[in-house]
């Protein structure tokens, strides 16, 4: 008896140790080949011969150079980051202010048009970008960077606002009744007490915004087509393919350089995020 | 816009005169004793000042996402075309002719098949990643890190690096599986093109990329789950597999649930995989709703016809509103 059950939790220590490994192998693979393509020679990269999975020549720069000094990938780096600062402004901008106002001044109301509001983040690009386009066409705004800074606040704005909304409730009320009784009206005790001590919920806030910039696609494609103005997520996949041919090199270095960093700040703010997702089916 | 904050005083008092009792959640219970003396204060609810803070994002919502919802709604009846001002309404054309034709018909069939095949291989994938990674062990980050990197790098991107490993000539898969002989170096597997390999190559990606997702919300659903009763279990001599089947994957419900109710919006209504990968070929075989909407209503110019095959999405996004409303209730309940 003694002996199965050892034999047992050995039997599950080696299926949780092959699953890891598995599935580690498999999601985190094309990551892997990103950077041989990123590094290797052209005559070795295109070679059937050559074992893919190492380098049979020394590894070169050249592709690096081709992206940075010939292509518009610095500019679409700038422009991203460009509308990621502005539409993380425009979000908190927006939706500080609103989560206070559902988590604490409106009462039942308030939950309910906060639920309202977290149900339109689940409206999609998809639905919206054809109507959107007219608008944006409209306004004068396509083919500039202008257009996405108007229309990507309508996708962070529901979901910052419902992560906020939970920051909010999990403040004690007694900060602020104490701010008031000495003094401060309420709105001030918003500014001064409950917002600097938020702000691990607003930078979690201002990640989410930024790395949404990063990751958007459909906007971006239909309001912009002049090459100078594209975001790195279109530019990439759409402009570094000249005719039909590709640049593997380059376009794996380009997916690589925009990709590992925002992975990694993302994964410092995981958990935070996924409490939003997490719209209360989990307590605590 | 202009935050104009009324004098909390003052909408304080005339909350305090026509006072309904302040909402007796648990902590507003513990602290009503103190609630009385503070009052005078200015504390409590203040609906003018809430209104005025909240109604600079509510205002933003309409105009961007209540507007154009409306607005693909008043399309979809017309014949609005690109580079056209005039417009006139046409009644149920546009779906008529939807309807008849066959690209439409694949694209409801792959949207429906893809999301259900995706979403039954993700959830048996993040269960088992999800338990395998519950307990800390050395390394346990690094890994996480790995394991995440499809769902936090840019999905455009993700799906470039597919696009290289699936290469009609260079693919890596290719290369493993004419050197372990499965498949003939002269006839090699087109991965891209051909109907039934693409549509794999679609539902993989989106695997990919959702699998990481559903871990982490199911990790942090399992944080949730008391410990005690599966090792409760385990003491009275339940083997690992049965009290995972039958204590701990049964009270995993509500959060994969969750799981499923995002991921099956995360699929169904993309695009981008699905344009990058294949743009929807060879023949429309892995045309979906929304790549379809913007073949249709952006390069070809007809946005009455993209935004009514658009409109389709939304029965489905009904059904996952609700869905989410309940999970949500259930929550507050118990």
């Amino acid at each position: 008896m003694a002996l199965s059950r050892t034999a047992r939790h050995i039997g599950a220590g080696i299926t949780k140790w092959m699953v890891l490994g598995i599935f580690t192998v498999l999601l985190a693979f094309p990551f892997y080949w990103m950077v041989i393509a990123t590094f290797k020679q052209n005559i070795d990269l295109y070679n059937t011969e050559n074992n893919p999975f190492t380098f049979t020549l020394k590894p070169t720069l050249e592709h690096l150079r081709l992206l940075f000094q010939e292509t518009g990938y610095v500019r679409w780096l700038g422009n991203t980051a460009l509308v990621g600062v502005i539409v993380v402004a425009i979000t908190l901008f927006l939706s500080i202010p609103a989560a206070y106002a559902l988590a604490r001044l409106t009462g039942r109301w308030g939950q309910r048009l906060g639920i309202g509001i977290f149900l339109t983040y689940l409206v999609p690009p998809t639905l919206l970008f054809i109507p959107l386009s007219r608008v944006v066409a409209n306004l004068g705004l396509q083919d500039t960077i202008w257009s996405l800074v108007l229309v990507y606040p309508s996708i962070t704005v529901p979901f910052s606002i419902w992560l906020l909304m939970g920051f909010f409730k999990s403040i004690p009320r007694e900060l602020e009744d104490a701010a008031m009784v000495d003094g401060l009206t309420r709105f001030g005790a918003f500014l001064k007490m409950v917002v600097p001590i938020s702000m691990s919920g607003i930078l979690t806030v201002v990640i989410f915004t930024f790395t949404l910039v990063t990751q958007e696609f459909v906007y971006a494609l239909t309001f912009i087509s002049p090459e100078s103005q594209q975001m790195v997520g279109v530019g990439v996949p759409i402009f570094l393919v000249r005719g039909d041919v590709y640049f593997w090199g380059s376009l794996m270095a380009a997916c690589l350089i925009a990709s590992v960093p925002i992975a990694f700040v993302y994964n410092l703010f995981l958990d935070r995020f996924i409490a939003g997702f997490t719209v209360g089916a989990v307590k605590g | 816009m202009v935050m104009n904050p009324v004098t909390p005083s003052s909408s304080a008092e005339k909350q305090a005169q026509s006072s309904p009792p302040i909402s007796a959640g648990p902590e507003g219970s513990q602290l009503k004793p103190k609630w009385d003396k503070i009052k005078s204060a200015g504390a409590a609810q203040s609906p003018l000042l809430g209104a005025a803070m909240f109604s600079p994002a509510v205002l933003y919502i309409l105009l961007l996402i209540a507007a154009p919802f409306m607005l693909a709604i008043f399309y979809a009846f017309s014949d609005a075309r690109i580079g056209s001002s005039e417009m006139h309404f046409v009644g149920l054309e546009n779906f008529r002719s939807i309807l008849q034709s066959p690209s439409f018909r694949k694209a409801v069939d792959n949207s429906i098949i893809f999301t259900v095949v995706a979403q039954v291989v993700v959830i048996i994938c993040s269960t088992a990643l999800a338990i395998a990674l519950e307990k800390p062990f050395r390394g346990r980050g690094f890994i996480r890190f790995l394991i995440l990197l499809p769902w936090v790098a840019p999905v455009s991107l993700g799906t470039i690096g597919f696009k290289w490993i699936l290469d009609s000539i260079y693919s890596v898969i290719t290369w493993l599986l004419i050197h372990i002989h499965l498949v003939s170096p002269l006839n090699p597997p087109m991965w891209l093109g051909e109907p039934g390999l693409a549509m794999g190559s679609v539902i993989a990606v989106h695997c990919w990329r959702l699998i990481p997702f559903s871990t982490v919300i199911l990790l942090a659903g399992m944080t949730a789950i008391p410990k005690e009763i599966p090792e409760a279990a385990a003491i009275d001599g339940s083997g690992f597999w049965r009290t995972l089947f039958q204590i701990s994957i049964p009270m995993m419900t509500p959060i994969i649930s969750v799981a499923v109710l995002f991921g099956t919006i995360f699929t169904f209504t993309d695009m981008t995989v699905v344009y990058i990968l294949t743009a929807g070929g060879p023949y429309d075989s892995t045309q979906t709703l929304p790549s379809l909407a913007f073949f249709t209503g952006i390069q070809g110019s007809d946005l009455a016809a993209g935004a009514a095959i658009s409109l389709f999405l939304v029965p489905v996004l009904v059904v996952i509103a609700w869905g989410m409303l309940r999970v949500a209730h259930s929550a507050e309940v118990v």
